[in-house]
């Protein structure tokens, strides 16, 4: 078992809108190397438990901790992948730019450029990503998922402890899925990945562990096949509120799926 | 063009139509990149009610107007945040209310002396030398505002959502825009009329957008594409004796088009290379 603290500590969080608890009673703690799928129903709350853990929301009851302090106060140590990889299309802006407004920090002096290290470190993560040479093309000029690359980069300039991804493979090609996680599966060597996802196969091979969320959260410490996962997947339904658990991963039945 | 500068009031406009230039092409370019185009023109609009609100009860003009304008400007931005989805609907409601309540109290009023079409067009030819220095310092206040918090904005008009993500204040920056897009609109309204205003904020940048490659080119080239359009409009109102504000916003309409009709070529130009450079005869397409 882990014996650093937690980098997310979730206790008794409930969020609710409109009368309704879109989460309720969810405890979650998020260790360093982690790397948790939460999967579940549409509706379910996902996006809302990740807006949560990024501070974009205010939790209705409980609390929620990044490093011991309230989100939206934990400076850098979050890295963001959103789901949608296509909005704001026409912005005038290059690869490489977008990729810097990661390593924008608000409340750093308003008048230092930005230096040629933190350029330096940019471009070494778009050719770690393999995107090296989309770095002076504007965003339009690329396709989906390069575009999704790039979103990725700026997410990791900062250098995150912990990288939170939204449905991330959403606009990107059955080759390109595989080639994503084999990259996640990477990072996860260096860092802590929370994650959105609706491939349940892929996901059962890459992640180590698995949060079906659904109100209610269900949080196995193993899992064993992909059969399991399924039947957690498919036992909830955003009518019933399914239990709570965690599914984790053991090491030797990722090797032995390998 | 030369010969007309002799006369002060042609000076005078010229100078206001490159004032006019900067402020709209570096406001345009924000209110462009930010969708806030619907926005702006509910804000230039409704700010007629501030107008009316001001010869009605005989209160002070130009502060009556911006205050209406800001308060205008503000519950809009604040009900687009609430009901993003409906946001368009609300804008038009008060667009049309403010308009309407301006003319309305311009009615009641005994002897007015504004009229709706110098509202609508301004009158940039008579524009007096006290004006000018008001836009002048108007400018270089947005200016400097907007360069303060330029990486924030620039951020934040990206992608809001990671822009809050990373801490920037994304709501106080929101409100500082759209009250900077009002009170821009009511002083410039001043000299160039409404619609001129509207077409410098959206013509210049709606162009430069896609010749650059940052937010700063962008706002630079819609700056001079601004200064371009009025310079060539006002030399053409002086020589044929054309209402100049019309003038001024078909040269950039023109300029747009021909924009339009630059990317058709250039897409045919890369698409002949482009075949060429897949070994695919052109002829057969």
């Amino acid at each position: 078992m882990p014996t650093a603290p937690p980098i997310v500590t979730i206790t008794d969080l409930c969020y609710s809108t409109g009368g309704q608890d879109i989460l309720h009673n969810i405890n979650l703690d998020v260790f360093r190397g982690d790397f948790i799928s939460i999967i579940g129903p549409n509706g379910g709350g996902k996006t809302t438990l990740l807006k949560l853990i990024l501070g974009l929301l205010k939790p209705s009851k409980g609390t929620i901790r990044i490093n011991g302090r309230s989100p939206g106060m934990h400076g850098t140590s979050i890295g963001y992948v959103p789901q949608h990889v296509n909005h704001n299309l026409r912005f005038p802006a290059t690869a490489l730019d977008v990729v810097l407004m990661g390593a924008h920090d608000p409340r750093a002096s308003r008048w230092t450029r930005t230096s040629g290290q933190t350029k330096e470190t940019a471009r070494e993560i778009l050719a770690k990503l393999g995107v090296a040479d989309c770095a002076g093309r504007k965003i339009v000029a690329l396709s989906g998922g390069q575009r999704q690359r790039i979103l990725i980069a700026r997410a990791l300039v900062s250098r995150p402890e912990l990288l939170v991804l939204d449905e991330p493979t959403a606009s990107i090609d059955t080759k390109g899925q595989t080639e994503f996680y084999e990259l996640l599966k990477e990072l996860n060597k260096e860092l802590t990945i929370l994650m959105v996802s609706h491939d349940l196969l892929i996901v059962s091979s890459y992640a180590k562990s698995i949060a079906c969320l659904n109100r209610c959260m269900h949080y196995h410490q193993s899992f064993g096949s992909s059969r399991e996962v399924l039947d957690a997947f498919y036992s909830c339904s955003v009518d019933e509120i399914c239990p709570v658990g965690v599914i984790a991963q053991q090491p030797w039945t990722i090797r032995k799926m390998e | 063009m030369i010969d007309a500068l002799q006369f002060e009031f042609m000076r005078n406009a010229l100078l206001a139509g490159l004032l006019a230039s900067v402020i709209c092409g570096v406001i345009g370019t924000l209110i462009v990149v930010n969708r806030l185009v619907f926005l702006s023109g509910g804000i230039a609009h409704s700010a007629y009610g501030g107008i009316g609100l001001a010869f009605f009860f005989g209160w002070p003009y130009m502060i009556c107007t911006t205050l209406f304008a800001l308060a205008a400007a503000l519950t809009m931005a604040a009900v687009s945040r609430s009901m993003k989805q409906r946001a368009d609907t609300i804008i038009g409601v008060m667009w049309a209310i403010g308009m309407a309540t301006g003319i309305l109290l311009l009615d009641f009023t005994p002897g007015y002396n504004v009229d709706l079409m110098s509202y609508l067009f301004g009158s940039i030819m008579s524009v007096p030398r006290s004006e000018l220095i008001s836009m002048a310092l108007l400018g270089g206040g947005v200016l400097a505002l907007v360069f303060f918090f330029f990486k924030d904005l620039l951020v934040m008009s990206y992608d809001e959502e990671f822009a809050q993500v990373q801490g920037v204040p994304v709501r106080a920056l929101y409100y500082l825009l759209i009250g900077s897009v009002a009170v821009t609109v009511v002083v410039v309204v001043q000299v160039v009329g409404l619609i001129l205003v509207i077409a410098l904020m959206t013509i210049p940048p709606s162009i430069a957008e896609k010749y650059t490659s940052s937010m700063l080119q962008m706002m630079a080239v819609s700056c001079g594409l601004g200064m371009l359009f009025i310079t060539g409009g006002l030399w053409g109102s002086y020589r044929y004796d054309l209402t100049s504000g019309a003038a001024i916003i078909l040269v950039a309409a023109t300029g747009f088009l021909l924009s339009l009709l630059v990317d058709q070529v250039i897409l045919r130009k890369r698409r002949q290379r482009w075949l060429k450079a897949h070994a695919i005869d052109g002829n057969d397409r």
